[in-house]
Order: C-alpha cells, then structure tokens, then sequence
C-alpha cells in the first residue's frame, strides 16, 4: 500500500473512481503508517482515526450510490493544527491552548468537508506560526522525512513532513512569511500561498492579520490545484476575503507556456545564496526556455526592506492577535492574588521563548512615542515595496526566484540565533507583505539528496497561472515524485 | 450610547437587555481564536442618522482601529474601536439659549461585557469571584465628542436632554441613562473669570442619570475652585462620582497612563460611505426636535413652552400634528395633550402609541365644546369616560345625557328655585357682598349636574338678582 500512500490525490481520485481501491482502505493504509512512523516524524499533534474511517465510509457510500463529490471524496488529508475543528483539540502547538476544542469549524474546514476530504488529525508547527523550522512546537520536533537529522521548515513543518512521509495525501498548511513555501521547498513538495483574500481566514488562528493565507501543500501542481479550488473563495464570515470569478484554478493548468514571460531579479541571486539552490534555479529556468518560456531581468529595487518590514508589521499585528490568550476563557489558567498577577503568570507559564519575543517586539512597536517611527514606518516602506513588485510585473506573467536560501538545515543549527533563522525567509516574507500570490515546487535535488525548491511569484488572483506554469514544468521533470527512502511499510 | 440595533456590531447575536448569562454570545463576540468581525450595516445607518441629525460631515472613507487593555470583560483584550478617522465630525447641537455646542466627532465601536462580582456587597472589593456575562460584549455604541463648548451644569444637563431626545426621535438608541444605553463622561475645568485659556481638564465618569451629571459637575466645579483658592494646581486624573456622597473621588491609578496602541484593524477594511446611500439617509430623517419646535411655534402660534413640552416626544409631537389636522384649534389641542392626555397616559402606564383616545376622537370632542354642546368642565368628565372606554364622545354625551343647557328658559326656572332656597346669600348679594354669587353660580350648577352653561348662568342670575 505504500504506493497509494506515495500517489498523488489526481492518482488516488482515479483509483478510487475505477473501484481499485476503496476510502476505507485508502485511509486504513495511512492510519497505518502514521501508526509506524508518527512517533519518529512526529508530523501530526492529534490523529483522529475514528472520525477518519466515518468520513471514508460515508465517503464509499457516496460513491457506491453514484454520488461521489469530485476528486477529494475520499481523500486523507492532515490540517495543521491552527485551523479550528469542532471537537477537535487545536492548540497551535502551545501549551497555552493546550485542551482548547473549538465548538465551530474555520471555513476551510467546512468546505474541505464538503468536498468529501477526510481529515485524519491536526499536524505539528512552530508555536503560534512564529518560526522556520517548527523546533518552536511546545510539544516536539517535526524531522525531516528526507533526512531525519533536518528540519522539514516551518512553520507548517508538520504539514509539509505528513505529505512528504505519506501519512497523508494532501495537506492545508498556513502562511504569513513563507510558512507553506518553506516547508515545501525543504521537503520536496507544491505548496501556494495563494493571493491575500482568496482563501477565507475565518477559523484560521491569527498570526499576523494582513499576511495570513491558508494554502494547500501537495504532491504536485494539480493536486494543489484541486484542493484550492475547494477552499477557495468569498466568504461572509471574512471581511478580507475577495470575490473570485472566471473557471478557477484547475481548469488553467494545461495552459501552454509558450510565449509566456518570467521576470527575476538580480537582489534575489546575491551572496547568502547557497550555490546548489542557485544552480537548480538556473536549470530550472533553463528547461522553462526550452518550453518557449521568455526570462527577462527585473529589479525589486527595496528587496532588502522586505525582512525588516516584515519583523516589524508581523510582530506587531501577532502581539494584538495573541493579547485574547489570557486564561480567563479557555486554555490553562495559572492563579495570581490579582488579576494582572494571573494574567502575567498565565502567558509567562503558557507562551514559549520565540513567541514572548514576538509579543515584546510587536508591543514596543506599536507603543506611543514610537508606533511612528516603526509600525507606520513599516506600513509606509511596504507601499513601496508593492509598488516595486507591481512594476516588476509589468510585463511578466510570473516572476521566478529561488525558495530558500539553503535546502534543509539541521535540527538545532539555527534556534541558538533567532536572526539566522529569520534570514530563511528571505524569498517569501515579501510575497506576503505585498499581498501578491507564490507558489513553491521541487527543482531538484542537492548531492547529499536534500529536495530543492524554486518560488513563482504571480500577479494578484492569478494563482491559476502559477499553477499552470507549475504542471507544464512538473510534465517535463520528475523532482516531485520522487519519495524519501526509508519509509516503506 | 447603545444602538438598539437587533444583532451586535461585529456578529449577529441578539442585543435584548435581560437575557440569561451568556446566552447571546457567539464565537466571534467571544473573542474565540480564529473568528473575525463583520461590519452591521444597520449600525453603520444609525451612525451616520445621528451624525447626520447633528449636522457632521460624514467621512467618505472611515476605519476602524484596535484599542487594546486587558480586563476579562473584553474578550479579545482589545476593542474595536475608532482612533483618527471617525465615522463624522464637525457638527453642532444649540440649546434653547441660543448657544451652539460643536459636536467634535461621533464614532462607532464596541462594547465590552459584564462582571458580576460574587461575595459581599456585589462589589469589587472583598468579592470571592467575578463572574464574566458576555451577552453585552459587542453591542454597537455610537460615542458622541463634544468641543468644550458648555459653560455651566445647566448647559450641559440640557445637552444631554437634547442629545436623548435627538436619538429617540432617529429610533436608533433608547437613550436612557438608568439602563446604560445613554451614558455620559465629562471633562470639566475652571478658569479665572474673563480669561479665555481653559484650566486643567479632570474626567468624571460613574454618573448614571442626568441628576447625577448635575450633582457631580457642581462639586467638582466647586472643588476645582477650592484647589486653586488654596494655591494648588489642578491634577489632570480620571475621578469617579459617588451617589451615595455627591462627591467625585479618584480613580485608583494604574501605573502609568494608558497606551491603548491604537492601530488600525487588520480584519475590517476601510469603509466607503456610498454619497447615495447617505443621501437616502438624510431624506429618511423624522422632523427633527428643533425643527419641530419651531414650527410649533411660527405656524401654530404656541408658546415656546408648550412647543417644548409637545416635542419632547417625536410620538407626542406627532399626535399632536394629528389633532390640529382633524380641525382643533393649537392652543386647545395643545393644553389638553399637555394636561389631560398626557396625565391620563402617565396615570395609567401607558405610552401615547397605546392611547385609548386617538388624536380625531380627541379633535372631535374639541371641537363639542367649541360647539357650546358640552361646557370645558363637562369635556374633563367625557374625557375621562372617552380614556376608559375607548369610546367616542358623542357616543357617551348621548348615554350620560351631558349635552350643556343652553336654554334660557330652562336655566331661569333652576335659579328662581336656588335663589328661592338661599335666601341669605340673595340677601348677602343684594347687601353689596359681590362674591355671594359665586355660591349661587355654584347652586346652580350643582342643580343641573354642571350642564349649565357657565357664562349664561352668570349673565341670567345677574339678571335675576338686579330685579
């Protein structure tokens, strides 16, 4: 079963249509092996397999009757545990919503749900998003199914390793700085943040308000592209979400690439950059022209600012996110002799190291006397930096940069020094800050066999061209199918 | 104020005062991870009526902005509310001494929970556990910012008043203060006599009716006085009234002052008031108080009194409109609403909308009396037969027989008989004791169960008595 554990949900779909296979099986097979090697990858907080076999009984059911609901209908697939589940413990990996169990579903959920997914349980992540590596976890380390001495990236690591490790055919992950893009490019997978607003964040537990998308992390581009669908889309409950129009994302993706222009830059390729990574990029790029796809040179000329406004605006909005986690409603509740007391020893007790660093940092930044200088500031340098990308697009149909500067690094290499570890995010925070959509796929490998990744960055609500661009790309290579070893069984 | 909007600002939970402890919560108004907040129009619509009624320029664009404390009645431990781009501004409210108080900005935020402190007294102090009901969490408040522009506790207690009439009459807030849905703070200062520059402001809040505004305004005036008399510089602090002393006292200090770390809310876009939506608005607006006074007063001719009185009440006022066009005359119409309806109404716990005399059954009657077919002592008697029945008056004139004589004859006839049974009072008149016919008059009226009609019992027994 391990190949059906390996198959893509296109693969599984068609599987599951021709009767080869039924859900039940599908999903036994995965409970199965997230049974073997969970407590080595530690991929997922909470597994769920009850509620999984229900969802894939009535899954068959469905289909016995002729009533399959298209190609997630029966499909496992993990959620990262920042995304509300009814009756489900979703504690972001912190102590401090440690047996919080939310009585609603986030949108996404409820569509996922409507779609026929199967959810097999919450996956592992850095506390609260705030991280690269998801070292941050209150509750343990995600290893990297490539290389278990690595980190699968984060914040969505535990997502990423699921997928990766197939104990799961699909995952949802979240990102306000790359937290999809990372993982997926350390681990070998197709992960989009999709374009501010196109997935409802309702149920999503805030990180940082005006980043935060919730985004698909899979084997391929279509795969991607069928679980976009699904999620995608105004929603009432989210003021920041958008109306879409036109077929959608899958629809798109056998698009010819031929005549299409791709846009990078020259900040993007400086020192820092691990000269594997850039030689996969430049491969990459190659085989794209012999697609018919033109490159021409760009210049985001505030590249450099993207870091710091970032570590400044996301900071700031997390700190006003996380100021409701208190005790007093929900969560572990620590007693004081007054109420400042019990608020202080609470959050002391509940928030790890990463996350109080945050809190101060994006509190200093919106106190009085300095929210000028720093936050408006930030907001005021983020304009440019969007005017910057805007140029840049002009006249591109994508723009193509590397993921990461480095392929996995090892577990305890970076958490001595917080600065190091935000560098990781160099390519993707400003995605983010410009609202803009980015989709990350496998370029190649490095010598020692790490996966290598490569970022499309796309115009806004043309999350479908990315993915189009992806699968013609993914028709021609074979970087995304390939498995780590050592996970049979 | 509360905006007696049905669902809350940001969700769509009930608003009713009364209900079961968190019975009217939702995860988003519970500040649960994850929910967001989605903007009620309907509030928006009666931000902008009162902004409008107080003549604001309503922003184009607006947004909303995180004030962030902790206290466990507000969930989030923030509060959604608005800092540098309010909803309207720059408008003004005038009192009846022709003074104009500018209105410096009205804006819409949220409103917290309650607690409920368990152990002695209910209150804070000594308690053995507070108790957090966030059925009020997220109910719409409209904040009203005036320019220091009152100049006395009578100013500003009117303001109030007329800031409570105002948003009655818009339907968007029932505006009472016992009941929180209106409640005031006040920043007060003194200065020296003919100098222009403002002293030190001080802020009291904990008033809970106008009387308490009032009480609480003149004492600190007068301890400000005091203070500055005994060469002390006022303290710029939040003070707390006291009902049970009269007194303010201040407020326990936190450390430091606060920093709320206003920025703007990441989850709520900034708005764009449609100029054709705010001009349907402006044309739905009800006759405003002031207007309606006025007009009481040119077109009707009532004094500015009565004019008040009949406007305090948009349903009054109507009412009254209603009246006059069925055929009374103003000044009638007026003392009878004023005196009778309203009395009749309060008496019996009523409020006018469930009057059991409608405005033409009152006009009808009016217009009886002004017929000469029932005397104004007898209408106060039909009148009262009208409100308990819910009849119309001639019906009851015709049961009770109380049509007014008029007859001459008929009248002449009783008082040859009271003047033949008081031979001492005829005596006293005709001895040139004038009053003694006030007696007779009496008699007479007595003697036709006050149907007579009051000035020809007068003439005719004048009459009678020069013989």
């Amino acid at each position: 079963m391990a190949e059906t554990a390996f198959a893509p949900i296109h693969e599984a779909a068609r599987m599951l249509g021709e009767k080869k296979i039924s859900s039940v099986e599908l999903t036994e097979a995965i409970l199965d092996r997230i049974q073997a090697h969970n407590a080595r990858i530690f991929a997922y907080l909470t597994v769920t397999p009850e509620a999984a076999l229900a969802e894939a009984r009535a899954s068959d059911d469905r289909r016995a009757k002729g009533q399959a609901l298209g190609h997630l209908d029966g499909i496992p697939i993990a959620v990262k545990d920042n995304m509300c589940t009814t009756g489900v413990e979703t504690t972001c990996a912190s102590k401090i919503l440690k047996g919080f169990v939310p009585p609603y579903d986030a949108t996404v959920i409820t569509r996922l749900r409507a779609a026929g997914a199967v959810i097999l349980g919450k996956a592992n992540m850095d506390e609260f998003a705030f991280g690269s590596s998801t070292e941050s976890s209150a509750f343990g380390v995600t290893r990297n199914p490539w290389d278990t001495d690595r980190v699968p990236g984060g914040s969505s690591g535990g997502s990423a390793a699921a997928v990766a490790a197939g104990l799961a055919l699909g995952a949802l992950g979240s990102d306000t700085g790359g937290s999809i893009r990372q993982p997926a490019a350390l681990c070998g997978l197709t992960g989009l943040k999709p374009t501010y607003g196109r997935v409802s964040r309702y149920g999503l537990i805030a990180f940082a308000s005006s980043l935060d998308q919730i985004g698909p992390l899979a084997r391929d581009a279509e795969d991607a592209a069928l679980i976009l669908q699904a999620i995608e889309g105004y929603d009432e409950k989210d003021s920041t979400s958008v109306r879409l129009s036109g077929p959608g994302p899958v629809a798109g993706l056998d698009n010819p690439v031929k005549g299409l222009t791709i846009g990078m830059a020259e900040e993007w390729f400086g020192p820092g950059l691990d000269p594997e990574v850039k030689a996969a990029v430049l491969a990459a790029r190659a085989r794209m022209e012999k697609l018919g796809v033109a490159f021409k040179s760009v210049s985001i000329p505030r590249q450099d600012y993207a870091l710091p406004i970032y570590y400044l605006v996301a900071p700031a909005e997390a700190s006003s996110n996380l100021a409701r986690f208190d005790g007093v409603k929900y969560g572990p509740r620590e007693t004081g002799v007054n109420i400042i007391e019990m608020y202080k020893k609470t959050r002391s007790a509940g928030f790890g190291p990463e996350v109080k660093r945050r809190i101060i940092l994006g509190t200093y930044v919106l106190s009085a006397g300095y929210y000028d200088a720093y936050y408006l500031k930030a907001l005021k340098a983020r304009t440019m930096l969007r005017n910057d990308y805007e140029k840049a697009l002009t006249g591109c149909d994508a723009l193509l940069s590397p993921a990461t500067p480095t392929a996995a690094f090892l577990i305890g290499e970076k958490t001595d020094d917080p600065l190091q570890m935000y560098l990781s995010d160099i390519y993707t925070v400003s995605v983010n800050m410009v609202g803009l959509p980015g989709l990350v796929i496998p370029c190649g490998f490095t010598k020692t066999g790490l996966p290598i990744g490569m970022q499309l960055i796309g115009r806004a609500l043309e999350d479908g061209k990315l993915l189009g661009i992806a699968h013609q790309y993914q028709k021609e290579t074979d970087w995304h199918s390939r498995v780590p070893g050592g996970l049979s069984g | 104020m509360e905006l007696a909007t049905e669902s809350k600002a940001f969700c769509s939970c009930a608003t009713k005062f009364g209900a079961a402890p968190n019975s009217q919560v939702c995860p988003v108004c519970m500040g649960l991870p994850g929910t967001l907040p989605v903007l009620n129009r309907r509030a928006l619509e009666y931000s902008i009526r009162v902004g409008l009624a107080l003549e604001c320029k309503i922003a184009r664009r607006f947004k909303f902005d995180r004030k962030h404390y902790y206290y466990p009645d507000l969930p989030k431990n923030f509060q959604i509310s608005q800092y540098d781009v309010p909803l309207s501004g720059n408008g003004k409210l005038e009192l009846g001494n022709g003074r104009t108080i500018r209105i410096k900005r009205v804006h819409l935020e949220e409103d917290a929970g309650k607690l409920v402190h368990e152990g002695v007294g209910g209150g804070i102090g000594g308690s053995t556990a507070a108790l957090v009901d966030l059925n009020r969490a997220g109910v719409p408040l409209l904040e009203i910012v005036s320019e220091p522009d009152l100049r006395t506790t009578a100013e500003t207690v009117e303001y109030l008043k007329n800031i409570q009439t105002l948003v009655r009459y818009l339907g968007v807030s029932d505006g009472n203060m016992e009941e929180g849905s209106l409640r005031c703070d006040a920043n007060i200062s003194v200065r020296p006599a003919g100098t222009e520059a403002l002293g030190a402001k001080v802020e009291i809040k904990n008033m809970n009716s106008f009387k308490a505004v009032e009480r609480a305004l003149a004492f600190e005036a007068g301890r400000q006085r005091k203070e500055i008399a005994a060469g002390s510089a006022i303290l710029q602090e939040t003070r707390l009234y006291d009902e049970a002393t009269g007194a303010t006292k201040p407020m326990r200090s936190k450390e430091g002052a606060s920093d709320y770390r206003y920025f703007p809310e990441p989850d709520l876009p900034p708005f764009t008031v449609d100029p054709a939506w705010e001009e349907e608005i402006r044309k739905s607006l009800p006759e405003l108080p002031a207007a309606k006074r006025a007009r009481f007063v040119s077109v009707y001719g009532l004094p500015e009194y009565d004019a008040g009185v009949l406007a305090a009440d948009r349903a009054v006022g109507g009412y009254f409109d209603l009246v006059v066009a069925a055929g009374a005359p103003a000044k009638q119409a007026s003392n009878w609403v004023m005196t009778e309806l309203l009395g009749a109404l309060n008496a019996a716990g009523k409020g006018i909308a469930d009057s059991p005399v409608g405005p033409r059954a009152l006009a009808e009657m009016l217009a009886l009396v002004e017929k000469g077919t029932i005397s104004g002592k007898i209408a106060k008697t039909v009148f009262a037969a009208m409100f308990s029945t819910g009849k119309g008056a001639e019906e009851i004139i015709r049961e009770q027989g109380l049509v007014q004589i008029t007859d001459e004859g008929e009248i002449r006839a009783v008082i040859s008989r009271v003047l033949a049974a008081n031979p001492a009072s005829v005596a006293d008149f005709k001895s040139g004791r004038k009053q003694a016919i006030g007696f007779l008059v009496g008699a007479v009226m007595k003697a036709t169960g006050g149907k007579a009609n009051p000035a020809a019992v007068n003439k005719l027994l004048q009459e009678e008595l020069s013989k």
